[in-house]
């Protein structure tokens, strides 16, 4: 990445996380629901999304503020439709749960673990039998990497020759379970051989490193027509929704996890290779805390659905 | 007695239980986290941490209760047991038939459903008839933290597979435990009354507690029955109110097509039609996911303005069609 794109990156990733700190403070002053925040993965979101082509689709989850916000959407209707107001990308109906956008082309959308590893293939399937250039983007934890839709969806798509970029952030947590309590292996990606396709593993708090692997990635699957497996390695540093004081954590691991933070890597970077000044990253800083209360400020302005869209949008 | 939330009874009947009954056992995403005590208490071979797989834990489930075991799995929201449905419905709830009785399926499916914490219509989703429609299974869906303990024992001890709905609304709800066993199929008065009988299970038992308050206050009496078990159904229960009342409003938050209130009334209609005064109204929720926006959750469950209203309107022989909270 050049030092303008670096710099571009560090401005998303610290987009994402005041975003992510603002929702959890409504929650907490309960001006907002509960909601799955990502702090510790911006530079899994920002350098695996900044890697793909404005044709390019993403699928996501649950934990999908970062996606979002590095593929451009505006936190006013981010912030909207988590708390549930019609200005919201899915007028409010979602809430932080299922947030598609597909002005920006993220679509489907699901809470259900693994349901994203389902919907990935045809959406594939209909680029492809349209010719549409371009690839989808799937977005899973290692959590999903458990579920049997795993399986299924990279059997097929790697059967079908589908231009599916598998993204696993392994953020170490499933919920309230360590990754490590649930599978014998360390690499999520060494599972792409089983399917025979290619994978990689990266370290996923190294915005560059990560947007080096995926660019790679795509460049791949567009030179094979087949699936690739990216592993993401990171760490989730908040609890996994808000309210949630993180007793079951290891105050060692979250402590090395910690000083890896990837905002905090980045910035050093730039200040060390003179990038950014004290000066600059505080002008930086100050944007991105005024867009987020500017934010906050719309989405409460936004008025609640009426109550007629109870029923609405639900047949077509 | 013991005051405690719905969330800790339930927790300490499967405590007694598993004190009791060395083959229960207890699994899921994060049971083993979140029930710390337990773990403690039963090591870790009997409370453990599952990997993130609905599927495979209701099948490990099915099969460990087929060879001897008797589990309590967690699959946290019932949307979730959609990916365990293969496992449950064709498993668990056939295959006993299926092997001429050779085997049974005792296991306990816990799950939570139901407006409460707007988390949306993939983790709030009322899909308990779905199960009663299943043979071989049996569901409970409590409004009390005493039946919740109660009931919990009850679900253990079965032979069959339960599927156990906790509401949302009332899990974190204190309420009065006694520690009696609360049996399967067993309906409650909740309140008595000869005007017309309220029928609901779960949130809407309270809404319907609330409702019978204002119907008092304008002279009409409404008994509140609490279903407790959806399968099997008191159909007693059912029978003996609408024959005392001759009138009766079934509520609840799941949506209203094949739901349980349709075979309330049919029940109703088939074994009580020379009682009734006036047609069995269902008070439910629309034919629509749940919302994640607060507002639009709260409005899906009937309210306590249409319950009163069904009451008065079926009592005034002019009974509404629809709910009077939402728009037509
Ligand atoms: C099918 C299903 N099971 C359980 C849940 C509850 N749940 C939501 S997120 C989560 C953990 C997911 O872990 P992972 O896939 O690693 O993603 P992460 O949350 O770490 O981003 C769980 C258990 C769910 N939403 N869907």
């Amino acid at each position: 990445m050049t030092p303008e794109q670096l710099i571009h990156a560090l401005e998303q990733m610290l987009l994402i996380r005041a975003h992510e700190e603002a929702t959890a403070a409504l929650q907490r002053d309960g001006r907002g629901p509960g909601t799955c925040t990502a702090v510790g993965q911006e530079a899994a979101a920002v350098g695996v999304v900044s890697a793909l082509s404005a044709e390019d689709e993403i699928l996501t989850n649950h934990r999908s503020i970062g996606h979002l916000l590095a593929r451009g959407a505006d936190p006013r209707r981010t912030m909207a439709e988590i708390l549930g107001r019609q200005d919201g990308y899915c007028g409010g109906k979602s809430g932080s749960l299922h947030i598609s956008a597909r002005e920006l082309g993220v679509v489907l959308t699901s809470t259900i673990v693994g349901g994203e590893l389902a919907l990935v293939t045809g959406v594939a399937l209909a680029r492809k039998m349209a010719r549409r250039p371009g690839i989808v983007a799937c977005f899973f934890g290692d959590g999903a990497a458990c579920q049997g839709r795993f399986h299924e969806s990279v059997n097929l798509a790697g059967v079908w020759d589908l231009p599916i970029l598998y993204v696993c952030e392994n953020n170490q947590w499933q919920a309230f379970v360590h990754r490590k309590e649930t599978m014998r292996i360390d690499k999520i990606a060494s599972r792409a051989a089983a399917y025979g396709i290619e994978g990689a593993t990266v370290d996923g708090n190294d915005v560059a490193a990560v947007h080096a692997a995926a660019r790679e990635a795509r460049a791949r699957i567009e030179a094979t027509g087949a699936p690739f497996l990216l592993e993401v390695v990171t760490y989730r540093l908040r609890g996994h929704f808000e309210p949630d004081d993180q007793a079951y954590v290891d105050p060692a691991e979250l402590d090395t996890w910690r000083r890896r933070d990837p905002i905090a890597r980045l910035k050093d970077r730039l200040l060390a290779e003179g990038h950014l000044t004290a000066q600059s990253l505080t002008a930086l800083e100050a944007s991105v805390a005024r867009s987020i209360a500017a934010a906050i400020t719309f989405a409460e302005a936004s008025p609640v659905p009426p109550l007629r869209e109870l029923k609405t949008h639900v047949y077509a | 007695m013991t005051v405690m939330t719905m969330t800790d009874a339930i927790t300490a009947a499967l405590a007694e239980e598993m004190r009791r009954d060395p083959r229960v056992l207890t699994f899921g995403e994060g049971v083993a986290t979140t029930q710390a005590a337990l773990l403690a208490e039963f090591g870790p071979g009997r409370v453990r941490n599952t990997p993130l797989a609905e599927g495979i834990i209701a099948g490990t489930a099915a099969g460990a209760a087929a060879s001897g075991l008797r589990p309590v799995i967690d699959l946290l929201f019932a949307p979730f047991l959609t990916y365990a449905m293969d496992e449950i419905v064709n498993s668990a709830g056939k295959l006993r038939f299926l092997s001429g009785g050779q085997f049974s399926f005792p296991m306990v499916v816990l799950a939570h459903t139901g407006a409460g914490w707007g988390v949306g219509g993939q983790h709030n989703h009322n899909i308990e008839a779905w199960f009663a429609h299943a043979p071989g299974l049996k569901v409970v869906m409590p409004a009390t933290a005493e039946d919740a303990h109660g009931l919990m024992l009850s679900a253990i001890r079965d032979d069959n597979p339960v599927l156990f709905f906790t509401d949302t609304a009332l899990v974190f709800a204190p309420g009065e435990v006694t520690g009696a066993p609360v049996p399967l199929g067993r309906a409650a008065v909740r309140r008595q009354g000869a005007d017309v009988s309220l029928i609901a299970y779960a949130k809407t038992v309270h809404t319907c507690l609330e409702a019978a308050v204002q119907l008092a206050e304008a002279g009409i009496e409404a008994e509140v029955i609490d279903l407790r078990t959806i399968k099997p159904l008191d159909e007693a229960a059912i029978l003996t109110s609408v024959r005392k009342t001759g009138r009766a409003i079934v509520v609840h938050e799941a949506s209203r097509i094949c739901g349980l209130g349709a075979e309330v009334a049919a029940i109703v209609a088939e074994k009580a039609f020379d009682a009734l005064q006036a047609p069995v109204l269902r008070l439910t929720g629309p034919d629509a996911p749940t919302s994640g926006s607060f507002t639009l959750e709260a409005a899906f469950a009937p309210q306590v303005e249409d319950v009163v209203a069904a009451a008065r309107a079926t009592l005034a022989g002019t009974p509404r069609k629809g709910r009077a909270s939402l728009p037509a």
